[in-house]
């Protein structure tokens, strides 16, 4: 099967498919993980995205059925240097070309996926065809021309219903357990992340979870004890509804974002977004926190940073940046129990180096302070 | 956390001498972490005695004292020196060792000198066995069942409980010397007696064998704020139970998933915290691949071989940022060395596959088991860097420098079935081509034959089937190959696996027409990448290259002019670091001269191939195709083959005959050299003596050779058996015994007999520039002539060689150097009967006592020859021309071996080198500097005891009993055969009478403390004589095989008997003396 790549500049890319037949368009990004591509695949907030890793050799350790971070592929299509046919591990039920057959996303391979990572470090995040269904240089143009990009798909990433989360302190190996018991968390999910959910329920804390459209008297008509705002996909911008959510709830209940939570707090404060050039997408950034004096190493996926000076006016201070750009990589309100991070704590895939910020959380819940 | 303002001084311990297990990784640490040092306007002390190093070069430390790595002198040194601080993570185990000596003595305190870096109680606690072991319980972090024990009987109750199979591993050794894996009482017996004996604290640990299991490394480094990164994960090809200095790592990490990445990063870490390691650490890892249960197997509280291949295949220095934390800094304030912007807090992240692949001895050492264990064996290694793994590995292949183009070994083919299953279970070095074998056959029988599945052949090897699928690939592809026309596709697919042009041919029968017509037309050639550290996330800085098959091309051209340098390769017997030494400094007198200096090599455990050290630097295999791509690429104005060993001559004459301009000396003049016909023909023009020499096919050539010629004969052969390639022999019975058992003799397998002159051997290197040339110094040998160059004690100045025979040296190393228009280096080979003077042998290059000399006398040998390459005069220079000054102190070169690592290799000296590494004793005389040199070898040195004493009977000279004699005189007993006995009574000598199977038992009980045997044969494993060798080797007795050896060594004996305290300078102060 062939594949190709066009990127909107006019660079095209004839290399192999595998996965599904199948034409997409989507915003192209570089992800520099060495592991975890299903992970990666399966995080939605990568919907409207194509993917492309800068690790060239994907699929050595094949798909598992515990390692997915939602219900199925959200990424709109796949670029790698090279695949295995034959993945070896134990957990191992598919190769990742059975899989993306299954989930109906195409992939292409034998592509020079270090070129196309310095395209987009040089030109930034670029439009893109990705097609494995033989189409023509020109019907790819025809196509890319053709179709304008949603930057608002976390209004549909996350749960359409309201879902219920039991506290288990058992389902986890990593962190400390049983901490929360008892205590109510309400989530707002723009697309969680299945570890985030597991990363609060692991300690204790019952969870309910939020479809975007639900209202702040939705939320506090289950009594919850804190709220979590989710990591997701799109513009935080377009996120009206839940920004306006964000604002009234705003001081209300100990509050925890990431991602694109923490950008969703940024705006409900009355501060701004804007778009990077490429955007932090990995697991191996240094991030830097200002009231430890200490650095972690951290997972990041996201195309939107906030404003440093738009949220320290109205109340917040920085307590994290990223060590290469300066970016902000977290901050906590002066007096309210609001505090939220742009990287990923929960890992999965990426380092656990973070997952303190859980814990955080709960001391937050039960009455500390975003420092304890 | 700035840097700490009280260092103001700071000592580097290096690591002594290469052996196996402690090689050139650690002069790259040293390098850097004396250039970190020295950024931040620290003075820097460095103590090494090892002279071929980079980090001994002035320059590269404030000060430098090549001098012996005992107590006792880094006790003086530090009493001259007065450092703030020391760093002791820098020089392997010697240093660690060292530095722990030092503490335990009170010295450091005294001093008021910090140990930097690392902390006693984490060395302690990574190093001592119980300690680590109720440390990791501590922290919950799993280790196999194990006990610490001293006796058998420990052991035996243990296997009772937990059952066979066990590892045992000596506590505080370096590469695992003298452990191994029991998997019966009598193995267990044996292991755990050597293991204790080889303990540097007589402890061993045994414990349970989770052989089979993935083995997984991580490099982390850690700093005072307790900050953490993992540099590089690594996953071996061979599952745990092949150290890993003798496995195929591959890096990254290929077959965890994100969990298991990220739950062995997280102990790694743990780790990492628990031992409040300021630096870099080494974490090995068990992963059970069936449960993914994991157990720590090992920790290194410093850099060492692993965190050098860390360093290349991520792009990240560990040693320079180890030592910038030593000094205070913290991970988050420092940058990233390649992209100079970015953090370097944050995690390396490749956009390549990396394969290390050990390089062995045992074409030296034939008569050396193959098997690998627990114990390494390799000297040296290589790493090749690609897109894919398969590609990688195959480069990786070609790099070893073993004659092969790819997977196909021709007796490994020959194999019958059980025979191959059979090598592939004895885990040999040659594995990985039984196992594509095994894969071969399991093709070409489609599935039919059960046991060459690829699952029979994952049970049988426990290698993981990711990489037996990848082995797969490659065989598929050479069937692919075998059975089609070739095409473009086809090409393309067999050029991106890493198929060599010459396999191509090879397989597909295709000409060479087609294929380069082929790759012309579709602009089929490799494009260079740079390593980044970040995927290309960030713009990067380091000229830091290598080929692959893909669309874009990095490697940008400068305008310059460029000269490229090839490397040396990995590390073996006969070429050593000397050469990268060399190759380094070439690097550097190129750019001196304002040209751009490019440098091609493979080694990742040296300078040469460090980003910072070229302007360019491709991280290539030395293969024709690779080497010539690369041209191709920059095209240079010329190539220098001089300072890269033989690896690099190798490539000379296909250089040559493709046009290549080579830099200084012609190829012919080098093939001139090399070919033995011509070469003779030539000095018999110049009229200087050669020893005669003919060539023979049958017995009654021989013959006609010995009445010419007479004896000492000295016999080579071009085919070899057994090991026994070069023989000096004597007599008819030696003769006839070495045609009939040692060699093939036939028209096919020709012998070489020379005159073997017994003399003085005295070796000169000198530099010409096609009109003057300049000796800097010569070196006389102590080891009469039949002792390789490599393996003999050297002394400069010369001591015992008239002034007469230097004229005659110099004479006619002017008259050869002139004749063969050197330009650049020359090292020749002299032997002195007591009359007249023969060449031996002519190396128009580099050779190995380029370091030493350079070093000694001062002469900046490879700059010199470089610029005499590229136009310059000698006579312009500073140095002047003819012999330079002598130096007013003596300085002697030891060998040391590796001995202890090879079980089944024969110690005795002979005309084949055997030694890995070598010291420099420098001192006021000649007497001093060997006493300084035998302390620094490490070799104990008994007042007093027994000598057992058995010498093959043309040694029984009047000289040798003079030199028995003295030992006697110094008090000690004798001990010998009747024939010894009866031949040392002619010279008033009583020697006690033992019978050959009694001297083990008399060194087991310490009557014998030395041990004087000069071999009838060298290298015959099979008699009592070896044994005896081989035990008291393996006991740390000083075995003397020579016995000018012998006599040197009692210098030793005396001065230690007197107390005489050597003393201790710098080289700088030396150098004034």
């Amino acid at each position: 099967m062939k594949g190709l790549i066009l990127l909107a500049d006019g660079t095209l890319y004839q290399g192999r498919g595998f996965g599904a037949a199948k034409t997409s368009v989507g915003e192209l990004v570089f992800n520099t993980s060495m592991t975890g591509y299903q992970g990666i695949l399966t995080d939605p907030s990568y919907k409207g995205q194509i993917i492309n890793m800068t690790y060239p050799l994907i699929g050595n350790y094949g798909v598992s059925e515990v390692d997915n971070q939602s219900g199925g592929i959200h990424a709109f299509g796949f670029v790698t240097r090279d695949i295995s046919f034959h993945p070896s591990n134990r957990m191992s039920v598919m190769s990742i070309d059975e899989w993306l057959k299954a989930q109906d996303i195409p992939g292409v391979y034998y592509v020079d996926t270090r070129q196309v990572t310095k395209k987009i470090r040089n030109e930034g995040t670029v439009k893109c065809v990705i097609s494995t269904e033989g189409i023509s240089p020109k019907e790819a143009r025809a196509l890319l021309e053709g179709t304008t990009l949603r930057t608002d798909y976390m209004k549909d990433a996350g749960t359409k219903e309201v879902r219920h989360f039991a506290g288990d302190p058992a389902s986890g190996t990593w962190g400390s357990s049983g901490s929360g018991a008892g205590l109510k968390v309400a989530i707002l999910d723009f697309g969680i992340k299945a570890n985030i959910i597991k990363s609060i329920t692991r300690r204790g804390c019952d969870v309910v979870l939020f479809p975007y459209g639900s209202t702040a008297a939705d939320i506090l008509s289950v009594n919850p004890d804190g709220l979590f705002l989710s990591n997701g996909p799109g513009d935080p911008a377009q996120a009206v509804h839940g920004i306006e959510v964000a604002r009234q709830l705003y001081g209300k209940l100990p509050t925890f974002g990431i991602c694109m939570g923490h950008q969703i707090i940024a705006l409900a404060a009355g501060g701004s977004t804007y778009k990077l050039k490429f955007g932090h997408r990995g697991g191996n950034h240094g991030v830097y926190d200002k009231e430890t004096d200490k650095s972690a190493i951290t997972s990041q996926n996201h195309s939107f940073a906030v404003d440093e000076k738009s949220v320290t006016d109205k109340g917040m201070i920085i307590t994290h940046t990223n060590l290469n750009d300066g970016t902000v990589e977290g901050m906590r309100h002066k007096e309210l129990p609001i505090f939220s991070v742009q990287y990923h704590p929960e890992g999965s895939p990426g380092p656990n180096d973070s997952e303190y910020l859980f814990d955080r959380f709960i001391a937050l819940i039960k009455g500390g302070n975003v420092n304890a | 956390m700035p840097k700490n303002p009280d260092l103001q001084k700071v000592l580097i311990i290096g690591s002594g001498p290469i052996i196996i297990g402690q090689a050139a990784e650690f002069d790259y640490a040293g390098t850097q972490s004396c250039k970190a040092i020295r950024e931040e306007g620290i003075e820097c002390v460095l103590v090494n005695s090892n002279p071929a190093t980079i980090m001994t070069d002035p320059g590269i430390a404030d000060k430098v004292y090549l001098e012996p790595l005992t107590e006792a002198a880094l006790t003086a040194i530090i009493e001259i020196e007065r450092p703030d601080g020391i760093l002791a993570g820098f020089g392997g185990q010697t240093g660690l060792n060292l530095a722990m000596e030092l503490e335990a003595r009170g010295v450091l305190e005294q001093y008021g000198v910090k140990l930097l870096g690392v902390n006693m109680n984490s060395i302690r606690k990574a190093e001592d066995r119980e300690e680590f072991k109720s440390l990791m319980q501590e922290i919950g972090e799993p280790i196999p069942k194990s006990i610490i024990a001293t006796t058998y009987e420990e052991c035996y109750e243990f296997v009772k409980e937990t059952g066979y199979p066990v590892i045992i591993r000596p506590a505080y050794t370096l590469g695992g010397t003298g452990g191994g894996i029991a998997t019966n009482d009598e193995q267990l017996r044996l292991l755990t007696e050597r293991g204790v004996e080889n303990s540097a604290i007589g402890q061993i640990l045994l414990e349970e064998s989770v052989a089979g299991w993935k083995e997984i490394e991580y490099e982390v480094m850690r700093d005072a704020k307790d900050n953490c990164i993992t540099v590089c994960g690594m996953e071996n090809f061979d599952p745990v139970g092949i150290h890993t200095g003798d496995s195929i790592v591959v890096a990254p990490i290929q077959t965890l998933r994100d969990f298991e990445y990220q739950m062995l990063r997280d102990a790694a870490l743990h780790i990492i915290r628990s031992l409040e390691i300021e630096g870099g650490c080494n974490v090995q890892f068990a992963l059970d691949p069936d449960t993914s249960n994991y157990i720590v197997i090992e920790v290194n509280p410093r850099v060492s071989r692993s965190s050098a291949l860390a360093s290349k295949a991520a792009g990240y220095p560990i040693a320079k940022l180890a030592a910038k934390i030593a000094l205070g800094y913290s991970l988050d304030e420092l940058k990233n060395y390649v992209t100079g912007e970015t953090s370097a807090c944050f995690e390396p992240t490749l956009d390549y596959c990396v394969v290390k692949f050990p390089k062995w001895p045992f074409d030296k050492f034939k008569t050396a088991s193959r098997k690998l264990g627990t114990q390494m064996k390799a000297t040296g290694e290589v790493m090749a860097i690609s897109r894919t793994f398969e590609n990688a590995l195959l480069k990786a292949i070609t790099s070893l420098e073993i004659n092969q183009d790819g997977m196909r070994v021709p007796h490994i083919i020959a194999l019958s079935d059980e025979d191959l299953i059979a090598k592939i279970e004895a885990r040999d070095d040659e594995r990985i081509f039984a196992i594509a074998d095994a894969m071969r056959r399991g093709r070409t029988r489609r599935g039919t034959d059960p046991r060459f599945t690829r699952e029979a052949i994952y049970e049988l090897t426990k290698v993981d089937r990711w990489f037996l699928s990848k082995v797969d690939r490659i065989v598929k592809m050479e069937k692919t190959l075998a059975d089609n026309e070739l095409d473009v596709e086809i090409l393309y697919e067999a050029e991106e696996l890493g198929f060599t042009d010459k396999e191509i041919l090879t397989l597909s029968g295709a000409s060479w027409d087609v294929v380069r017509d082929i790759r012309v037309v579709h602009d089929m050639f490799p494009v260079y990448k740079v390593v980044d550290t970040c995927g290309g996330e960030f713009e990067a800085i380091t000229p830091y290259y290598y080929s692959c098959f893909d669309t874009e091309d990095e490697s940008v051209l400068s305008d310059a002019q460029k000269i490229l340098v090839i490397g040396s390769g990995p590390i073996r017997i006969g070429q050593g670091i000397e050469f990268d030494y060399c190759c380094v400094q070439s690097v550097w007198a190129i750019q001196e001269l304002g040209y751009e200096a490019i440098i091609i090599n493979n080694n990742p455990e040296t300078v040469s191939t460090d980003f910072d050290t070229s302007d360019k630097l491709y991280f290539e295999a030395l293969h024709i195709d690779d080497v010539m791509n690369v041209i191709k690429k920059e095209k240079p104005e010329g190539i220098v083959v001089q300072f890269g060993g033989q690896t690099s001559l190798n490539i000379a004459e296909k250089l040559h005959k493709r046009g290549v301009p080579i830099l200084g000396t012609s190829f012919d003049s080098i093939d001139l050299a090399e070919d033995r016909q011509r070469f003779n023909e030539f000095l018999g023009n110049l009229g200087i003596p050669t020893p005669a020499g003919h060539s023979v096919t049958d017995k009654e050539g021989a013959f006609k050779v010995v009445e010419e010629l007479g004896y000492p004969l000295i016999v080579r052969p071009s085919y070899v058996i057994g090991g026994r390639a070069m023989q000096v022999v004597h007599s008819d019975e030696e003769l006839t015994e070495y045609l009939t058992d040692a060699v093939k003799l036939g028209i096919e397998h020709p012998v070489l007999i020379d005159q073997y002159i017994i003399g003085k051997e005295i070796e000169v290197d000198a530099i010409a520039d096609g009109t003057d040339i300049l000796i800097p110094g010569v070196m006389e040998h102590v080891e009469r002539t039949g002792v390789h160059s490599g393996d003999s004690i050297s002394v400069y100045p010369p001591h015992t060689v008239p002034n007469e025979v230097i004229d005659v040296l110099i004479d006619y190393t002017t008259r050869i150097t002139r004749a063969l228009n050197v330009i650049g280096l020359a090292n020749i080979q002299y032997a002195w009967d007591g009359s007249d003077v023969y060449v031996i042998e002519v190396n128009p290059r580099a050779s190995r006592t380029v370091p030493i000399i350079s070093k000694v006398t001062g002469v900046p040998m490879v700059r010199l020859a470089m610029g005499a390459m590229l136009g310059e005069k000698l006579a312009d220079s500073k140095y002047g021309t003819g012999l330079y000054r002598k130096m007013k102190f003596t300085t002697v070169k030891m060998p040391v071996f590796s001995n202890a690592k090879l079980t089944d290799v024969d110690i005795a000296l002979g005309p084949e080198m055997k030694s890995t590494g070598e010291i420099l004793g420098i001192d006021e005389t000649y007497e001093k500097a060997v006493y300084k040199g035998f302390l620094a070898t490490g070799v104990a040195i008994p007042t007093e005891g027994g000598v057992d004493i058995s010498l093959r009977k043309s040694e029984r000279t009047p000289a040798a009993a003079a030199v028995v004699g003295r030992y006697a005189a110094e008090g000690f007993i004798l001990y010998g055969s009747s024939g010894t006995a009866r031949w040392l009574g002619e010279y008033g000598l009583d020697v006690n009478v033992l019978e050959s199977n009694e001297v083990t038992d008399y060194i087991a009980s310490g009557k014998i403390s030395i041990v004087i045997n000069v071999p009838q044969t060298v290298n015959r494993t099979d008699n009592e004589s070896f044994r005896v060798r081989r035990y008291a080797t393996e006991r740390n007795l000083p075995v003397l095989t020579c016995m000018d050896t012998a006599e040197a060594f009692l210098i030793a004996v005396t001065n230690r008997k007197n107390d005489v305290q050597p003393i201790y300078h710098s080289l700088e102060d030396w150098n004034r003396y």
